[in-house]
């Protein structure tokens, strides 16, 4: 798993692009998401959310995507979870304070930006955590809020 | 040093003056454009007043605000809270240590909104090392807020007069908000934008990790210079005093974050007074941060070396002859002669 993490920050820039269609589908696909029922689809979704992102990212569903802003680098893998860079205790190697056999998730998130063609979202403020979306999908979050968002400028 | 407006009992506190946040000290002094002096002081094992006290006084006259650590180094002491509470009543300029790893949003705003009611004028926010690095390794960390969304926590707090749930309140904490750097651990290129991320979190000051190194200190501050971001906070530099090679190797291996050349800790090695070298590293370290482009003062962290402060800073005169405030100093005469305008 680790070694996929580590794969996944190398092929940043392919990851991203993929993404930004996959968000463009999601947000499209808002209306019918809407029809069948959010609650209904959102079990099904989170588990293969939980499957897909678990291998690439060590992904733990904290239901607030950020790894377009972090190099695809997953912070909640982070043990200080820190969201907005790496803490002051990172090691003269890169890694861990915490974990020391585990390469810093921040060092990892900044090689990743710079391969990235919106790298630069690593600078925007993360605000703290929802701890109550922990589990849920973040895929259907963007698509109900950034299809909301599409609906009410259409 | 004392202010034309001193309040005429010790521990109430000063006036906010315009464009100011705080009606701390420290914000007066670095806004003046002075070289500012903080130094860190340990929380006691104690519940002792007279223990804190005692501490303090060994920095009269030489640092313009004190930090107290939060479980510093994920070891258990008095609260920061206590121990900032203690001497802002008695007039000294606190910096209250706020770590992220101990408690979560709920309990922190309220931690500052009680801090900023007992007289703490600035605050620095930190994310805290882990508990690994402490003798309860054991202990749940909590990491609810990272330092860049306390910082913003606490900036919306002073700001905007409300919490972070939308609630409102009847007298915000009116403090100068600070954040920690650290130049000298990767990821180096990005340590600059983490800087500028706090900035625009809400800080307002840095104190940053020590420094050993000054040619890397050169390089982080020449890509400061390059964003122009002195311009929009106030850096101290972390200074420490290292008493022997093998403190410095210890501190090196135990300490997270901290980076000691090879070359300072052979220097130690070789000197036949260490203690003497030690301080010697550290008056050198100090004249070249001093003459840094960008740099607003030292903030010194010498754990279990706190005696040496105030001979460092004399030998040094990076405060130019100023008497920093300390309670009796309105009884000494070279406090009134430095008073500032």
């Amino acid at each position: 798993m680790y070694h996929a993490r580590l794969w996944s920050v190398r092929h940043a820039r392919l990851l991203e692009a993929f993404y930004q269609c996959f968000e463009k589908v999601l947000i499209r696909l808002h209306p019918l998401f809407e029809r069948i029922g959010y609650q209904r689809l959102e079990q099904p979704v989170a588990a293969t959310e939980k499957v897909v992102k678990g291998f690439l990212f060590d992904c733990r569903m904290c239901g607030r995507c950020v790894l377009s802003n972090t190099g695809m680098s997953c912070p909640m893998n982070c043990p200080k979870n820190m969201r907005n860079g790496p803490c002051g205790g990172v090691r003269p190697d890169g890694f861990c304070e915490v974990k020391p056999d585990m390469r810093c998730v921040w060092v990892e998130a900044w090689t990743g930006s710079q391969r990235m063609r919106e790298g630069a979202a690593i600078e925007s403020v993360q605000i703290q955590l929802d701890w109550r979306l922990q589990n849920s999908s973040a895929w259907l979050r963007v698509a109900r809020e950034k299809g909301e968002q599409r609906a009410g400028s259409l | 040093m004392t202010f034309n407006d001193e309040p005429p009992e010790r521990g109430t506190p000063l006036s906010i003056r315009p464009g100011h946040s705080s009606p701390g000290r420290l914000e007066r002094v670095l806004r003046a454009g002075n070289f500012a002096v903080t130094a860190e002081l340990s929380p006691p094992d104690s519940a002792d007043p007279e223990e804190v006290y005692a501490r303090a006084r060994v920095f009269d006259g030489f640092v313009d605000a004190m930090n107290a650590t939060d479980g510093a180094g994920a070891n258990c002491h008095m609260s920061s809270v206590g121990v900032c509470a203690l001497l802002s009543r008695v007039g000294y300029s606190t910096v209250l240590q706020v770590s992220c790893r101990d408690r979560n949003r709920i309990a922190i705003q309220g931690d500052v909104l009680g801090a900023a009611a007992m007289g703490v004028a600035s605050i620095l926010c930190l994310t805290g090392d882990g508990v690994q690095a402490g003798d309860e390794p054991e202990a749940k960390p909590v990491f609810d807020f990272d330092s860049v969304s306390l910082l913003r926590a606490v900036r919306i707090m002073r700001d905007e007069s409300r919490l972070l749930t939308g609630r409102k309140l009847a007298t915000p904490p009116r403090v100068f908000i600070g954040a920690a750097a650290n130049p000298f651990v990767p990821p180096h290129d990005y340590q600059v934008l983490k800087l500028n991320k706090k900035i625009a979190a809400g800080a307002q000051f840095i104190q940053t990790q020590y420094c050993f190194d000054a040619p890397r200190l050169n390089e982080f501050m020449r890509e400061v210079r390059a964003l122009d971001l002195h311009k929009q906070v106030f850096i101290l530099v972390g200074v420490g005093v290292l008493s022997s090679a093998q403190a410095a190797r210890w501190i090196r291996n135990h300490v997270p974050g901290v980076h000691i050349p090879d070359a300072v800790i052979e220097r130690l090695e070789r000197a036949s007074n260490p203690q003497d070298e030690g301080k010697q590293i550290s008056i050198e370290i100090i004249r070249e941060i001093r003459d840094i482009e960008g740099v607003a003062g030292i903030h010194v962290m010498a754990y279990h070396q706190e005696h040496t402060i105030a001979e460092i800073i004399e030998r040094t005169d990076v405060l130019e002859g100023r008497v920093c405030w300390f309670p009796e100093c309105d009884a000494t005469q070279a406090c009134l002669s430095a008073s500032a305008k």
